[in-house]
């Protein structure tokens, strides 16, 4: 087990309860707690104002408030069900591809104030400018270079320009080194690990404003984890990067941020370390130290 | 114990029995179909030759011939082709992408699994109503290839949608996420890797439409035809003719067809013979078919 988790599990238990109106408190506090960041001030990337989500008449968000900061990691934990894809996937409006789905209040993107789930924007645009890392390594059956390219010529992007951008983001995805002799193989000769970094490789070719990851390492052995955690601790230099996980070591390693949601609501969300160590509430900790979910 | 012996003994009795039976049933089935084949080769194979392939239907028996009927089953096949395979692939896609599940779409998709199943001779009453009276298209090689086309075309769509249902969600997701239109993830990602199953699902379908004789004495087909279509190429410009939809037609089963009923013994053997090329080219679109599927599913593993 990571080390500050255990210790925030043993300080947690010399702990006292706080209050719920902390919950009531949660944006002030996560801004508070922003300003005291060694990294100084915290810019804002995409603000939720009263999220609520539907599918069909099954209300799975309710009224989500919270703020992801540019080029940093924040990491959406709790337990399955908690409706902690669903909100990563409004991001990219993927939800739209299904019938009876409906989003209400805001998500704004910084800086172009866009709302990104309004009725106005087009899902389409909102695609184009994010991308996403699935759970299930889900490469094209093409060959590793077609897989990285097909969002680039999307783009119209071609000749060298598509060559050098598809190597760029084999480099960034630190994939590059393995797979530079055999750019025409099936993608599907690669290993796990390799096609779920082909994936990032392929998110990334696209210059995407955010980087959605939705449980990206469940499905890979400890090995091809670490190296994706890895990667995304770099990643965020360039793009600001949000991750749903069900592994609370891997939000405590990667993430600046970290929210926990439970049941369709926001519970808590702070910087990753406070989270760990000294949750605001109850329910946080219990989730944190594993009394259920 | 001795009970427990008693009652093993008597229930491996029923398993011996009924397998016994199974045996039994199974060959049946077998020794009928290879009997059949053996009795057509037997038949068949002493009156195949280069001759018989390239001569017309003829009033003796050893100067008949096949030709005007292979070559219109190929052409039948050709424009059937050409028809239901765009026509049903493209019902297909539509019915698995884009259409919203409603009531309407469920009713249609219950009346195409339906119509799979109508009668081929309801097919041939239909076509002789609409392309031969309403269309005067008339008893022609078109109008051949379009009742055959109506036919398989709810083969066509149902195979094109079990091959799109194969590919797995999270390959849809992944293409629409990097920003794919819906004609982009149909044409660049499901078109292809679907492949393998449509055309599959095509060659069953046009294996069953060559052996179909009874739509097509329907609406006219010739039993005795005894020059070819126009050619569809031409040594002068524009090179190309469609004349030959036009042409009147037979294919191979009606020609065994019109053999069988004679009183001749020659002629029954002349069907044979027949019989013997439409199982060969039936067999080789079936082998084609198993291989491009076996070859797909090495590229493509979900």
């Amino acid at each position: 087990m990571n080390a500050s988790v255990e210790m925030g599990i043993v300080r947690l238990a010399k702990m006292t309860m706080r209050d719920e109106f902390a919950r009531t408190q949660v944006n002030q506090e996560v801004l508070d707690s922003a300003e005291s960041q060694p990294s100084g001030s915290r810019q804002i990337k995409a603000e939720v104002e009263g999220l609520n989500f539907f599918y069909g008449k099954l209300q799975a968000l309710k009224n989500i408030n919270m703020v992801f900061g540019a080029n940093q990691v924040t990491a959406i934990i709790g337990p399955s069900g908690c409706g902690k894809s669903t909100l990563l996937r409004c991001f990219n409006r993927i939800h739209d591809l299904y019938p009876e789905t409906r989003y209400e209040g805001k998500i704004i993107l910084q800086p172009s104030g866009i709302n990104l789930i309004g009725p106005e924007t087009d899902p389409l645009e909102m695609r184009m400018r994010m991308s996403m890392v699935f759970q299930k390594p889900n490469a094209f059956p093409k060959s590793v270079f077609e897989n990285v390219a097909f969002g680039l010529r999307l783009r119209g992007i071609n000749g060298q320009e598509l060559k050098d951008h598809v190597e760029q983001s084999l480099r960034s995805a630190a994939l590059w080194d393995e797979v530079k002799d055999r750019l025409r193989a099936s993608a599907y000769t690669l290993s796990g690990g390799q096609q779920q970094r082909l994936c990032i490789a392929r998110a990334l070719a696209t210059e995407p404003e955010m980087l959605l990851f939705d449980e990206p390492t469940s499905a890979l052995d400890p090995i091809a984890t670490s190296k994706i955690e890895n990667l995304i601790f770099d990643l965020k230099r360039d793009v600001t990067v949000v991750i749903v996980t069900h592994n609370m070591q891997q939000a405590a390693r990667v993430s600046d941020f970290t929210a926990f949601m439970y049941l369709g609501e926001l519970i808590e969300v702070a910087p990753t370390k406070e989270m760990f160590e000294n949750p605001a509430i109850k329910l946080t900790e219990e989730y944190i130290t594993g009394h259920f979910g | 114990m001795s009970d427990f012996k008693r009652i093993i003994a008597k229930r491996k009795r029923q398993d011996f029995v009924f397998n016994v039976v199974g045996i039994v049933c199974t060959l049946v089935g077998i020794l009928t179909l290879g009997a059949l084949l053996a009795d057509l080769l037997m038949d068949g194979l002493t009156r195949l030759n280069w001759t018989f392939l390239t001569s017309f239907p003829s009033r003796f028996a050893e100067r008949a011939g096949i030709l005007s009927s292979w070559v219109g089953t190929l052409l039948i096949m050709v424009v059937t082709a050409f028809a239901a395979v765009p026509l049903g692939v493209a019902a297909g896609i539509y019915l698995e992408e884009y259409a919203r599940k409603n009531w309407l779409t469920n009713i249609i998709e219950i009346n195409i699994a339906n119509l799979a199943g109508v009668p081929s001779i309801i097919y041939g009453l239909m076509a002789l109503g609409l392309l031969v009276y309403q269309f005067r298209l008339g008893q022609s090689v078109l109008t051949g290839g379009l009742t055959l086309a109506f036919l398989i075309l709810p083969i066509v769509i149902v195979a094109t949608r079990e091959a799109l249902r194969t590919i797995p969600q999270g390959i849809r997701e992944a293409a629409y996420a990097l920003g794919s239109t819906k004609w982009q993830v149909v044409r660049h990602h499901l078109l292809p890797y679907s492949l393998g199953g449509t055309m599959t699902g095509i060659i069953i379908a046009l294996s069953r439409a060559i052996g179909e004789t009874a739509p097509l004495i329907t609406i006219g087909a010739l039993t005795f035809i005894a020059f070819l279509p126009p050619p569809p190429f031409e040594s002068q410009p524009p090179f190309v003719s469609f004349d030959w939809l036009w042409s009147p037609f037979s294919v191979l089963p009606i020609q065994m067809f019109n053999w069988v009923s004679r009183p001749d013994q020659d002629f029954v053997v002349n069907a044979a013979g027949a019989g013997l090329v439409l199982i060969v080219v039936t067999l080789a679109l079936n082998a084609v078919a198993i291989l491009i599927r076996y070859r797909v599913r090495k590229r493509i593993k979900w």
